[in-house]
């Protein structure tokens, strides 16, 4: 058993592309910017490339640290490094901050180039589509025609499953985690009550708020809190917070009371300070949108025909926003077209959340998976 | 509750003898992959394994073996009627809750079935219960209380089922200890072997 070892001190790049982006809405991205990392090296033949697609919240910044002062590593720090399950030492990954986003990206906070002021809320939605779309133009600037892996949680795990239908040629695996082929109408619901709570704060300004110098933090904050909840689930909220309370007594106020409720507003505050506002109602825009079926399961094996890569499906029990059943249907419609599938659900209390935890099963899989794909 | 079916591969080549060349093979209960990795060599064949227990679902990934852990309880709506040549219940049936269920979901997604199981008649199993202490040998390895065996039959209770649900039998091999067995099988087979279509 080789140990372990963290990635070390990163940094991001830019990839500017010139090209205009036709986006599924009919808007036109005359040029943009995508903010990029990478960790490993390219091997002489380029086949071992993996992508690693971001969810919500995530951002192209997967592992390391930026400076050794940096608190935290890189969202996925604990899937990716030297010997991890995503072995540096073997795989070249990339992680690539999504249109729309706030981290380097184009997207509402970067500067219109016309207008030389924030796009704020002229910035167009880019859909899953797009996203991959983006990601294929800076795949190409690097070389690489065919990637060894694409591998996602959650929204991450839809633009998976868009690379291989979109580019099955250029895709020999994808890897999708706590996904669903398209949102149910309760998860878009959530996702509605989220938007909501940030385009009615006053401090929105329809979107234009960079310039006001104003922030929508309390709509950001609900959004969050909501979010959170819907990401664990009822029994690990029940084993960590229980009824526990703040302080020895119920004080009959509206202060916090229950330690649930001080945790959750520690999360929307931490996290209302560093995202931004108008990237969250569009990622949560970008989720809704996905449907490569179009409605209909059955559809769903048809838009499958011309996949080409293999695939590793994993759910887990407790994912009540994207259930095992959802990942089923995925798999149903790969073995409808005789893809080459595996599929596990992984036994883990919390949630939604569970993709991003280093549940030894779980890790175990992607490590046995990844060390087959090369 | 994990079969060890190492120590069970002389059926293999059986098994293998009656699935065609490059088949498309669907095997419940596939343990560590062992026998769709033979069938792969042996008769090129394609396909899935179904697994629920995590650590021969490891084995079976390890393998390369498109292994898919879902309730084969449940039935199979993950598959299409006749999706597969060769649906195979290897030495898994005895610990089935479902058991006449399950075997209607296999031949409707499989055009051929092909079932093994450890046979309950098998003299010595019969002796053991007449001694008044529940079978155990090297087709059942288990003690009563940690068997995951709930509905071990007998070759003539396989094939009652076999007729009153019109399952028409094209092959039945018995075998002890790698030989097969054609006097009073019931009684001196070990493990019996069944190759099934729908009437």
């Amino acid at each position: 058993m080789t140990l372990k070892k963290n990635i070390g001190i990163v940094k991001p790049e830019i990839f500017k592309s010139l090209n205009p982006l036709r986006l599924q809405s009919g808007k036109i991205l005359k040029e943009y910017i995508l903010m990029y990392e990478t960790y490993g090296t390219l091997n002489k033949k380029k086949n071992n490339a993996v992508l690693v697609c971001h969810a919500l919240s995530g951002n192209h910044h997967l592992a390391g640290r930026y400076s050794s002062k940096d608190k935290y590593p890189g969202w996925w720090d604990n899937l990716i490094g030297p010997n991890k399950p995503l072995d540096t030492n073997k795989f070249f990954v990339i992680g690539i901050n999504n249109l729309g986003g706030s981290d380097g990206s184009s997207g509402p906070k970067s500067i219109n180039t016309k207008t030389k002021k924030p796009w704020g809320a002229d910035f167009p939605i880019a859909t899953v589509e797009d996203w991959v779309n983006s990601h294929e133009a800076l795949i190409t600037s690097l070389n690489i025609s065919k990637l060894a892996g694409v591998i996602g949680g959650s929204l991450g795990g839809m633009q998976a499953i868009q690379w291989a239908i979109k580019f099955p040629e250029r895709i020999k695996n994808a890897v999708v985690i706590a996904a669903a082929p398209n949102l149910t109408a309760q998860n878009i619901a959530f996702n509605e009550v989220a938007r909501q709570s940030i385009i009615t704060d006053p401090d929105f300004n329809k979107g234009n708020y960079y310039e006001k110098n104003t922030k929508p933090t309390r709509g950001l904050r609900i959004a969050r809190m909501l979010g959170h909840i819907t990401y664990l689930s009822n029994d690990v909220m029940g084993s960590k917070f229980g009824r526990k309370l703040q302080h020895k007594n119920y004080q009959y106020n509206f202060n916090t009371e229950f330690e649930i409720e001080s945790y959750l507003n520690y999360q929307g505050d931490k996290f209302a300070k560093q995202f931004d506002a108008n990237t969250y109602i569009r990622m949560t825009k970008a989720l809704d949108y996905y449907d490569p079926a179009n409605g209909s399961k059955r559809n769903l094996s048809k838009v499958f025909k011309n996949i080409k890569s293999k695939f590793l499906v994993i759910s887990f029990t407790s994912d009540w926003r994207f259930s095992p059943g959802r990942s089923k249907e995925i798999v149903k419609a790969l073995l409808d077209n005789n893809i080459d599938v595996k599929y596990a659900e992984i036994t883990a209390a919390s949630g939604h959340d569970a993709f991003l935890m280093e549940e030894p099963r779980y890790h175990a899989i992607l490590q046995s998976y990844f060390n087959k794909m090369l | 509750m994990k079969l060890n079916k190492n120590n069970y591969r002389y059926d293999f080549p059986i098994i293998a003898n009656w699935v065609n060349y490059n088949s498309k093979v669907l095997d419940l209960g596939c343990g560590d992959g062992e026998l769709l990795n033979y069938l792969k060599k042996e008769r090129n064949i394609t396909g899935y394994g179904i697994e629920k227990d995590p650590d021969n679902w490891l084995k079976s990934l390890k393998k390369g073996i498109n292994v898919l852990q879902v309730d084969i309880e449940a039935g199979l709506p993950e598959f299409e009627d006749n999706a597969f040549d060769v649906v195979i219940l290897s030495k898994t049936i005895q610990s089935m809750h479902n058991t006449e269920e399950i075997l209607g979901e296999m031949l409707r997604v499989g055009k051929q079935v092909i079932v093994t199981f450890p046979n309950f008649g098998y003299w010595r199993d019969r002796i053991q219960s007449i001694q008044g202490v529940m079978p155990k040998s090297k087709e059942l390895p288990y003690s009563w209380f940690n068997t995951p065996n709930v509905h071990l039959c007998t070759i003539k209770d396989f094939d009652g089922l076999c007729k009153s649900n019109k399952y028409k039998i094209i092959d039945r091999l018995v075998l002890t200890d790698n030989k097969s067995v054609s006097f009073f099988p019931n009684l001196f087979g070990a493990l019996a072997l069944y190759n099934l279509v729908n009437r």
